[in-house]
C-alpha cells in the first residue's frame, strides 16, 4: 500500500509538488469509478480522493454536485466507496476518502476508519469538520492508521491555522479561494500567501485545491504548493464526453498536461 | 433584548446545547461566524442597540402583538380556553419580521452592505427583502424551485420589496436545497455579506441569535395572559419546522415546571406514508446545515427529503435547542397531518374571522386536541405565527375553492 508520506517523500526528492485527482465514488457509472482513477493514476496522478456522495454537499459547486447527484441517483452507498476505495488502491495511487462528516457519524466513526483501512485507504478529507469537532474522528483514525486531512482557508487567523494543522496527519489542504469547488479562469492570489503562513505552522506538505484546472495552472501553483489538487476539471470532461471510454481518455490527456505542469 | 433580560438556557462557548449544536461547516466560514458572534455580543449589551431594535419593533414591526380569545374555535377543544398570540399582525404578517429586523442592525454593524436569506414558505424572504429595503442593503433570496412555484405571490413581494430572487433547482429543490445554496453564496461573499440565516438552526452563533431575537413574543405573552387571565397558561402551543417561532414563544416560559411546551411538526401525509417533516418524532440526530440535531435521514446518513402541505414546516432539520428540548423532557413534540392542519385552518377562518398561516394551523390543531386532553378548566396559549393570505394558492386547491 503506498501512504501519502511515502508519496510526499518521492515527490520531494524528484523536486517536484505531488498531484492529487478527485472523483466520487459511483461516478461515471459504479462499474466505472475505478476504471476512471486509474486512467488518472497512470497519466500521472500520485494520490487518489473518493468523494463520498452525500446529499448536502455545503462546499461543492455544481459540477461536483451534479456528478454526487448522478451517483446517489445510482444507488451508490458506502460499501460502494469503500469497494472503489480498494480498487483505485489497487492501482498503486495513494487513496483518500473525501467526505462530510455526518455518513461518517451515522456509519459510526470507529467503524468508518476500520472499513477504511481494511479496504486499502490512507485517510480522509473532511471538508466541514472543524478542529473543535474532530477528536472523535482523530481517536478513530489514529486507532485504525490511517490519516486524518483538514482544511485550512484564507480566511483563517493564524490561531486557526495552528488549531487545524495540529490535527492533521498527512498532509494539509489549503483552500486557494473563498468559494466552493469547480475550476477556474486563474487561480487565486492568496493561495500562495496562505501555503506560506501555513507553513510557518507545520513540516506537514501543504496541498492546494479549489479553482485549478490547467497545467499551466498545476504548473504556477507547484512553484510554491507540495501538491496540486484537482477535482471538478476532470468531472467536467466526463461530463462533456460522449461515452466512459473517451471520458477517462479526456482526463487522462488533461492529467497528463498537469503531471508534466507539476515537473516544471 | 426587550423584556425579561434572563438568558436561560445559553448555548456553551461552542455553541452546544447539551449534545445539540456546534458548528460543522466549511473552515472559511469559521472566521465569518467568530465575527458575527463577537459583535451578537457586544450588540446585545450594548443599550443604543437595544433601544434601536426595540424601537423597529414598535414602530415597524407593530409590536407588542395582541392577544386574542377565540371562544367559538375554543368549543371544539372540550371548552379548554385558547389564547392566541397574534404574530400574524406583524408587518409582513409573521414572526420572521422579529429575528430580520434584529440581524438587519446587526449586519450594518458587521459594517457589510448586502445580505443574503433562504426561505421556504417565502415569509422570512420577504421579511428580510423588507428590512433590507428600509436599512438600504442589497439583498438575495435563495428559494427552492418548487417553493417558488407554491408561493408565488411572496416571490412577487421580495421582488417588488428589490430582491433578487434565485430558484435553487438542486436536490429537492426545497428549504434545505435553498440553505445549501445561500452558504455556497456566503463562503464566497464573505467580506461582504451577512448570511441572515432565518431559524434557530444552522450552525452556532444563528440557534442563539435567532431565538433571542424571536423571543420577544413569548416576553410579551407572558406578561399579557398574565394581566388577561391572572396566571401563566396550562401549556403553549406552536408549529415546528425549523423552529423560530416555537422557541420565540417557549422561550419565557422555560423556567415555569408549571407550563406545559407542545411543538406540533409536519406530519403530512401520516408517519406510515413517508411523506412527512416528523424531524423530532422520528428523525435521528445527525448533522444537518452546519449543527448537531435531530435529521430525518437514512441508516448511511444522506437526507431524507420532508414532506408538508405547509412549505415553511417543510425541512428535515430542526433547531440544535428544540433537540435538546425533546431530550431533556421540557418540552413535547407530536405531528399533525396535513389534513388536521387544514380542518383547523377552516374551522379558525369560519369561527373566529382568522385567517392562519398553514404552518400555525398545524399549531392549532394541536391545541384542539390538548384541549380535550386538558379538560375545560385549562388555558392553552397558541403561538398564531402568520396569516394564511401566503397559503390561499395551497387552500384554494385543498377546499377547490
Amino acid at each position: 500500500m503506498t501512504t501519502l508520506q511515502t508519496v510526499f517523500a518521492k515527490a520531494k526528492a524528484d523536486n517536484r509538488a505531488a498531484l492529487v485527482g478527485y472523483l466520487p465514488a459511483g461516478f461515471p457509472t459504479k462499474g466505472g469509478d475505478v476504471a476512471a482513477a486509474a486512467a488518472l493514476v497512470e497519466a500521472g496522478c500520485d494520490v487518489i480522493e473518493i468523494g463520498l456522495p452525500y446529499s448536502d454537499p455545503l462546499m461543492d459547486g455544481p459540477t461536483i454536485q451534479d456528478a454526487v447527484h448522478r451517483s446517489l441517483t445510482n444507488g451508490t452507498r458506502i460499501a460502494d466507496v469503500m469497494r472503489t476505495v480498494e480498487g483505485v488502491a489497487a492501482t498503486g495511487a495513494a487513496t483518500l476518502v473525501m467526505t462530510y462528516w455526518n455518513p461518517i457519524d451515522k456509519y459510526g466513526a470507529d467503524r468508518f476508519a476500520r472499513d477504511l483501512a481494511n479496504a486499502g485507504g490512507v485517510g480522509t478529507i473532511t471538508p466541514d469538520l472543524t478542529p473543535e469537532e474532530s477528536e472523535p474522528w482523530r481517536e478513530a483514525s489514529a486507532a485504525a492508521g490511517i490519516d486524518t486531512v483538514f482544511l485550512v482557508a484564507p480566511s483563517s487567523t493564524e490561531a486557526r491555522i495552528k488549531a487545524v494543522v495540529d490535527c492533521c496527519t498527512g498532509f494539509v489542504y489549503a483552500a486557494s479561494l473563498m468559494g466552493v469547488t469547480g475550476a477556474r479562469e486563474t487561480v487565486n492570489v492568496a493561495a500562495e500567501g496562505l501555503v506560506k503562513r501555513t507553513k510557518a505552522h507545520t513540516d506537514l506538505p501543504v496541498c492546494v485545491g479549489l479553482g485549478v484546472g490547467t497545467g499551466a495552472q498545476a504548473a504556477e501553483v507547484a512553484t510554491y504548493a507540495d501538491g496540486v489538487i484537482v477535482g471538478s476539471a476532470f468531472i467536467r470532461r466526463i461530463l462533456d464526453a460522449p461515452d466512459e471510454a473517451a471520458g477517462r481518455e479526456s482526463i487522462g490527456t488533461l492529467a497528463r498536461d498537469m503531471a508534466r505542469g507539476v515537473r516544471r | 433584548m426587550a423584556g425579561n433580560g434572563a438568558y436561560a438556557n445559553d448555548p456553551d462557548v461552542h455553541g452546544k446545547f447539551g449534545i445539540f449544536g456546534g458548528r460543522y461547516v466549511p473552515e472559511a466560514l469559521i472566521p465569518a461566524l467568530d465575527e458575527v458572534a463577537a459583535t451578537y455580543e457586544k450588540a446585545k449589551n450594548d443599550a443604543e442597540f437595544l433601544r434601536e431594535f426595540d424601537h423597529l419593533l414598535r414602530t415597524y414591526a407593530g409590536r407588542p402583538t395582541t392577544l386574542t380569545d377565540v371562544p367559538r374555535f375554543s368549543e371544539q377543544a372540550g371548552g379548554a380556553r385558547i389564547v392566541l398570540k397574534r404574530e400574524d399582525l406583524t408587518h409582513t404578517g409573521a414572526h420572521k419580521i422579529n429575528n430580520v429586523l434584529g440581524q438587519a442592525l446587526l449586519t450594518k454593524r458587521l459594517g457589510k452592505k448586502r445580505v443574503i436569506a433562504e426561505t421556504g414558505a417565502g415569509q422570512h424572504g420577504v421579511a428580510t427583502a423588507t428590512a433590507a429595503a428600509l436599512l438600504g442593503l442589497e439583498c438575495v433570496i435563495y428559494m427552492g424551485a418548487v417553493d417558488c412555484e407554491r408561493q408565488a405571490l411572496n416571490v412577487a413581494r421580495m421582488k417588488l420589496l428589490g430582491a433578487t430572487v434565485v430558484p435553487v433547482k438542486n436536490g429537492s429543490q426545497t428549504l434545505k436545497d435553498a440553505i445549501n445554496e445561500a452558504f455556497r453564496d456566503w463562503v464566497t461573499n464573505v467580506d461582504t455579506t451577512h448570511y441572515l440565516f432565518g431559524t434557530v438552526a444552522g450552525p452556532h452563533p444563528f440557534p442563539e441569535i435567532v431565538r433571542d431575537f424571536a423571543r420577544i413574543i413569548g416576553v410579551e405573552a407572558r406578561r399579557q395572559m398574565l394581566e388577561l387571565t391572572g396566571r401563566l397558561p396550562d401549556a403553549v402551543c406552536a408549529a415546528v419546522g425549523g423552529g423560530s417561532n416555537a422557541i420565540g414563544i417557549f422561550h419565557a416560559f422555560i423556567g415555569d415546571q408549571g407550563v406545559q411546551l407542545h411543538g406540533y411538526e409536519a406530519a403530512g401525509h401520516g408517519l406510515e406514508s413517508g411523506e412527512h417533516a416528523l424531524t423530532l418524532t422520528a428523525g435521528s440526530v445527525g448533522v444537518l446545515h452546519g449543527s448537531r440535531t435531530y435529521v430525518l435521514q437514512d441508516d448511511e446518513g444522506q437526507t431524507i427529503e420532508s414532506h408538508s402541505i405547509s412549505a415553511g414546516l417543510d425541512y428535515p432539520g430542526v433547531g440544535p435547542e428544540h433537540a435538546w428540548l425533546k431530550d431533556s423532557g421540557r418540552a413535547t413534540y407530536h405531528g399533525v397531518t396535513d389534513d388536521q392542519a387544514m380542518a383547523a385552518f377552516s374551522l379558525l377562518a369560519r369561527t373566529e374571522g382568522i385567517i392562519p398561516a398553514i404552518e400555525s394551523s398545524h399549531a392549532l390543531a394541536g391545541a384542539l386536541e390538548l384541549g380535550r386532553e386538558l379538560g375545560p378548566e385549562a388555558t392553552i396559549l397558541v403561538n398564531l405565527s402568520g396569516r394564511g393570505d401566503k397559503d390561499m394558492g395551497t387552500a384554494m386547491k385543498y377546499f377547490n375553492l
